[in-house]
């Protein structure tokens, strides 16, 4: 399959080879009580050097789609179906052993809560340098100072004294740092970073983001950014994709996107969002709740919240928002909807 | 006065644990004077006359009588007999059963048997009860962890009067297994009654540590763990086992305390002459002495041992620091 059916989006004039495809990524819980459908049928791509925006509210299978990327859902047990391929061999064929090699030097990732998410009984440095001795062999001591060196390129001042601090004794903006040196510790060529300074203050969420980037300048990684923040997708990011009820529903290029949305939800994040113009205007919302994953609504997920939904004789035929499920379509050059009336949605 | 357990988290780490420790131990005198004045204050309070008690149907001599009563100053008021038991104790001297032998040899006589009791027992709890534990909090709602949820609750809920006898019956009497009771046989016959004295901990430690474990495998610093594509042996032992083992060990570690404190079922069916039934048997005879001195001891163990328990947080978990 080439590169422009799973993602046609233009790239940045920056981005290289292809390092990551998804296609058509499917997971599902199996519990008691149902199947939750997390994830149902993500394509895409990222590129050397290149930062893809994963937007989306909570449940809408965000986080849920760069775990399976990891292999790393579990706990509880997942079914993954589709395809992950990471330059060019699916992850999801590989075997277990072969799988976890990739985790570290090839794809890393770094959490939202820094501090629930490193371990609270080893230090900092013993947490890096882990990386160092399980994937290269590395003896303790080289595994020290190898922490210690990543610890000043993450700027975390007087790194040589703080190494053997624990987790808890640095502030929520240096454990992130901790996190950052410990994913970026074996040079991996796609970092996934899951809501990195949603638990940051805005002045440390701007130094995280910064030094994110500066990191993906030097090594020309390509960076996977999850974050239901729209302000740090306009920031840093090249392309987006907007997720909702485990479904892409919108993507394009970061300034396409956010200037004319495409879709009804996409539309009504931007109207959530406070605007230096609209002061003194109300806040729009969109109504209703996330829909629920063990019963996704039947045509558009989206339909039971959609201003623009368009049901039984007022739909075109076979464009029933109730019955008939949106494809991810090319609605303009470059962009995708996966609307029935995105035309009307963008205004053409 | 603060002697509760240490508190958390601060940005500089351990404080002083010299002066912790220091202080703790300066603190069991006073808890240890209490106690004994309370046991010596419960055991005055008895009903009955020790001497008639240690003559038992035997007439007993007037003149006796007397003697006795001046030597153990058994008419004195309470606070005068305490008073004499202390100007004893600060010169080591525990003071003497009615028949004139030392409670110290008492001790130094019962003391080795409980605390081989105690070891075998608690072997037990860590051997069987923690591999359980693990097993089952690794495998959640495999067979293995519902075998040992239900033999846990079985365990739990039989009277270790039951247990102990049951034990004794089937794997001593019937098929010979294991001594009967008594001590001639050596460590050989601590293994029944340590296996009898340990299994409701065995059970409780074998659940703590399963839903310990079972807890920590969903925290998000084990979902790191595998992110940094570190493998599952090393996943479980150096990222799940040793944070799920923080409750563990403060259980076992107060559990050692309580165990040193005798076991009066288990040591009286398997006929070992330990702590727990010389306290037993001393209390039915009124030996006001013995009595107050092994409970005393008792205690210091108790408050010892979590002593060690606080300690060794500090050592599992960095984020407690003693101040």
């Amino acid at each position: 399959m080439t590169q422009s059916q799973l993602d046609p989006t233009p790239r940045p004039a920056t981005a290289g080879a292809t390092l990551l495809e998804v296609d058509d990524l499917h997971v599902e819980f199996r519990q008691r009580s149902g199947v939750v459908n997390a994830v149902n049928g993500v394509s895409y791509t990222l590129a050397e050097g290149e930062t893809l925006a994963i937007l989306g509210e909570s449940g809408s299978g965000k986080s849920v789609s760069a775990q399976a990327i990891m292999g790393i859902l579990d706990v509880p047990p997942a079914v993954v179906r589709g395809a992950i391929r990471f330059e060019g061999r699916d992850l999801l064929q590989m075997s277990e052993e072969d799988q976890r090699q990739v985790r570290g030097p090839g794809i890393s990732m770094i959490f939202q809560d820094a501090l629930s998410s490193l371990n609270p009984v080893y230090s900092v440095g013993w947490q890096i340098g882990e990386m160092f001795r399980v994937h290269q062999g590395a003896s303790r001591k080289e595994a020290k100072q190898k922490a210690i060196e990543l610890m000043d390129r993450v700027r975390i001042p007087a790194a040589a004294k703080r190494v053997n601090d624990y987790p808890h004794q640095f502030s929520g903006g240096m454990r992130q740092r901790v996190m950052i040196a410990m994913a970026i510790a074996l040079d991996p060529r796609i970092l996934i970073a899951d809501e990195p300074t949603t638990a940051l203050d805005v002045t440390v969420q701007a130094q995280v983001m910064d030094l994110l980037k500066d990191l993906q300048r030097e090594t020309g990684m390509g960076l996977i950014l999850i974050t239901h923040d729209l302000g740090v997708v306009n920031e840093v990011a090249d392309r987006v994709a907007v997720m909702y009820a485990g479904r892409i529903v919108e993507r394009g290029t970061v300034d396409d996107v956010f200037t004319d949305a495409g879709h009804p939800y996409t539309e009504g994040l931007m109207n959530s969002v406070p605007q230096v113009e609209a002061k003194g205007g109300r806040l729009q919302p969109i109504v209703g709740q996330p829909p629920n994953l063990a019963a996704i609504p039947s045509g558009c997920p989206f339909h039971p919240r959609c201003a623009r939904r368009r049901l039984g004789a007022e739909a075109a035929p076979g464009r029933d928002c109730a019955v008939d499920v949106p494809p991810l379509r090319l609605v303009a050059p470059g962009r995708e909807a996966a609307c029935h009336y995105s035309e009307e949605v963008l205004g053409v | 006065m603060d002697t509760g357990p240490p508190t958390c988290a601060g940005p500089h780490p351990r404080g002083n644990m010299g002066r912790y420790v220091a202080r703790r131990l300066l603190l069991t005198i006073p808890v240890l004077l209490g106690a004994s004045v309370l046991i010596f204050s419960m055991v005055y309070a008895l009903p009955g006359d020790p001497i008639r008690a240690l003559a038992g149907d035997r007439p007993v001599s007037p003149a006796v009588v007397k003697v006795l009563t001046e030597r153990f100053h058994l008419d004195d008021p309470l606070w005068i007999q305490y008073w004499e038991y202390l100007k004893g104790l600060f010169q080591g001297d525990l003071g003497t059963d009615f028949r004139g032998r030392p409670v110290l040899d008492t001790i130094e006589r019962t003391l080795p048997v409980t605390i081989r009791l105690t070891i075998v027992a608690v072997v037990f709890e860590i051997v069987i009860g923690l591999t359980a534990g693990v097993l089952a909090g690794i495998r959640r709602n495999s067979f293995f962890d519902n075998l040992v949820l239900v033999s846990t609750t079985v365990i739990v809920s039989i009277p270790i009067l039951v247990l102990a006898f049951l034990a004794q019956l089937t794997f001593g009497l019937k098929l010979g297994w294991f001594p009967i009771a008594g001590t001639r046989e050596g460590w050989y016959g601590y293994v029944l009654p340590g296996l009898v004295l340990a299994s409701g901990s065995l059970a409780y430690v074998a659940r703590l540590t399963r839903t310990s474990i079972a807890e920590n495998m969903r925290a998000d610093y084990v979902r790191t763990a595998k992110a940094k594509g570190l493998p599952r042996s090393r996943i479980i032992v150096r990222h799940t086992l040793r944070n799920s083992l923080i409750p563990v060990v403060t259980f076992i570690g107060a559990d050692i305390g309580a165990l040193l404190g005798g076991a009066i079922v288990t040591e009286t069916v398997f006929n070992l002459p330990g702590i727990g039934r010389e306290v037993f048997d001393s209390i039915q005879a009124q030996e006001g002495a013995v009595v107050v001195g092994i409970v005393t001891l008792m205690v210091f163990f108790f408050i010892f041992f979590n002593l060690v328990v606080d300690v060794l947080y500090a050592v599992l978990d960095p984020r407690i620091r003693y101040d």
